[in-house]
């Protein structure tokens, strides 16, 4: 799922200081699940705000919405009702709902309350980490289910280089080598014939979105 | 002399016998005190600890079971952690994080309670008053000193 860190407190201040009654949105899709834009952290993060408005002098008034999806038409048109007499927008919602909103309300400033950080994994409780960067041809089936793309700090297609030492990587103590791990899934699943064969350098040009920004397009779902 | 609002979250394990014990030693208990009783410290969630100040208290306070000691394992801990990063939140808008602590008491710690209740007052009182309750709240205190000025 898309991970996400709410931006600082007063970057956000500064987004809203012209401003005097808000809707402040956060999704419960992504953003929940990594403790940053969902039901719990709009409330703190209104109660935040109006603390600190307060102290300022300036009152702020907060509206306050989680749609099931902000990047999903019909749960963003859930805030249609309250969009009505704010004078902004801050989501919570990483930067796709952002944008579903900007353009489902062309009046309305909307501004993002989170940083959107990666694609990635629950690895513990309140611990995250990029898994996947979307390059558009997953290889995974040839690297024993670890990306060498998002998890190698080269996205050497054919490791390790000679910065993996004792299964770490040279960039981070605490980072594992990714190619380390590529090698013990491999091991263990039998299959370390699977190393010999060398990876074609990857098409980023037709793949990734050297072309520009990506779309997918399914005739038989649209109405 | 400014008398701190204090609301005091009370886990019904040990904070909430605590302070009963007080008045069965008939100990003198501070008078602007609200106590709010939760079935365990682990009930506390982050946005309460930000809401009694918004809403006007000057500090709060966590009374919880001793770690280890806690009837549902974690509780007291997960307590803390909570209050950590509230007191994070604190200093991102300019709070003093002294407005939110905790204590792990049992029982029986009746003087205890008294203790670190009247520490917290001083450490208020150093503080000043909360600078950020919320408007609503605000003109409901002038309304009632209006209020209690004309009756």
């Amino acid at each position: 799922m898309i991970k996400a860190v709410q931006k600082p407190i007063d970057e956000i201040l500064s987004y809203l200081d012209t401003y005097s009654k808000i809707l402040l949105s956060g999704c419960g899709a992504c953003v929940t699940v990594c403790h940053s834009g969902g039901e719990k952290e709009v409330a703190l993060l209104a109660s935040s705000l109006k603390m600190a408005r307060n102290k300022m002098g300036k009152n702020l008034d907060i509206m306050e919405i989680t749609p099931a999806r902000q990047c999903e038409p019909e749960f963003a048109l859930e805030l249609a009702g309250m969009v009505e007499g704010v004078d902004a927008i801050l989501s919570l919602s990483c930067g796709v709902g952002v944008q579903t909103l900007a353009r489902n309300f062309n009046n309305a400033m909307i501004f993002p309350g989170v940083n959107t950080v990666f694609m990635g994994e629950t690895v513990t409780h309140g611990a995250w980490e990029e898994r996947c960067q979307a390059c558009g041809n997953c290889i995974l089936e040839r690297t024993g289910g670890v990306c060498p793309i998002a998890r190698c700090a080269k996205q050497l297609l054919n490791g390790p280089c000679g910065g993996s030492s004792k299964g770490k990587c040279e960039i981070k103590e605490d980072t594992d080598c990714a190619w380390q791990l590529i090698y013990d899934r491999l091991k263990s699943l039998g299959q370390l014939q699977k190393l010999q064969e060398i990876i074609p350098a990857k098409n980023w040009g037709t793949e990734s979105r050297d072309k520009g920004p990506r779309k997918i397009v399914r005739e038989d779902l649209k109405i | 002399m400014f008398d701190p609002k204090i609301v005091a979250f009370c886990c019904e394990q040990s904070g909430i016998p605590a302070a009963e014990m007080c008045k069965s030693l008939k100990l003198e208990v501070y008078a602007n005190l609200e106590i709010v009783p939760v079935p365990c410290a682990g009930r506390m969630e982050t946005i309460f600890l930000l809401k009694a100040l918004e809403r006007g208290a000057d500090g709060v306070l966590i009374f919880a079971c001793h770690e280890e000691n806690c009837q549902y394992l974690r509780g007291n801990v997960r307590a803390k952690s909570r209050l950590l990063y509230a007191r994070n939140m604190l200093e991102t808008i300019g709070l003093e994080k002294g407005r939110l602590e905790i204590c792990n008491l049992a029982t029986n710690s009746g003087v205890k309670f008294i203790e670190v209740l009247n520490d917290m007052v001083e450490q208020l009182r150093k503080m000043g008053p909360n600078p950020c309750p919320s408007s609503e709240v605000v003109k409901e205190c002038v309304n009632d000193k209006s209020r209690s000025k004309t009756n």
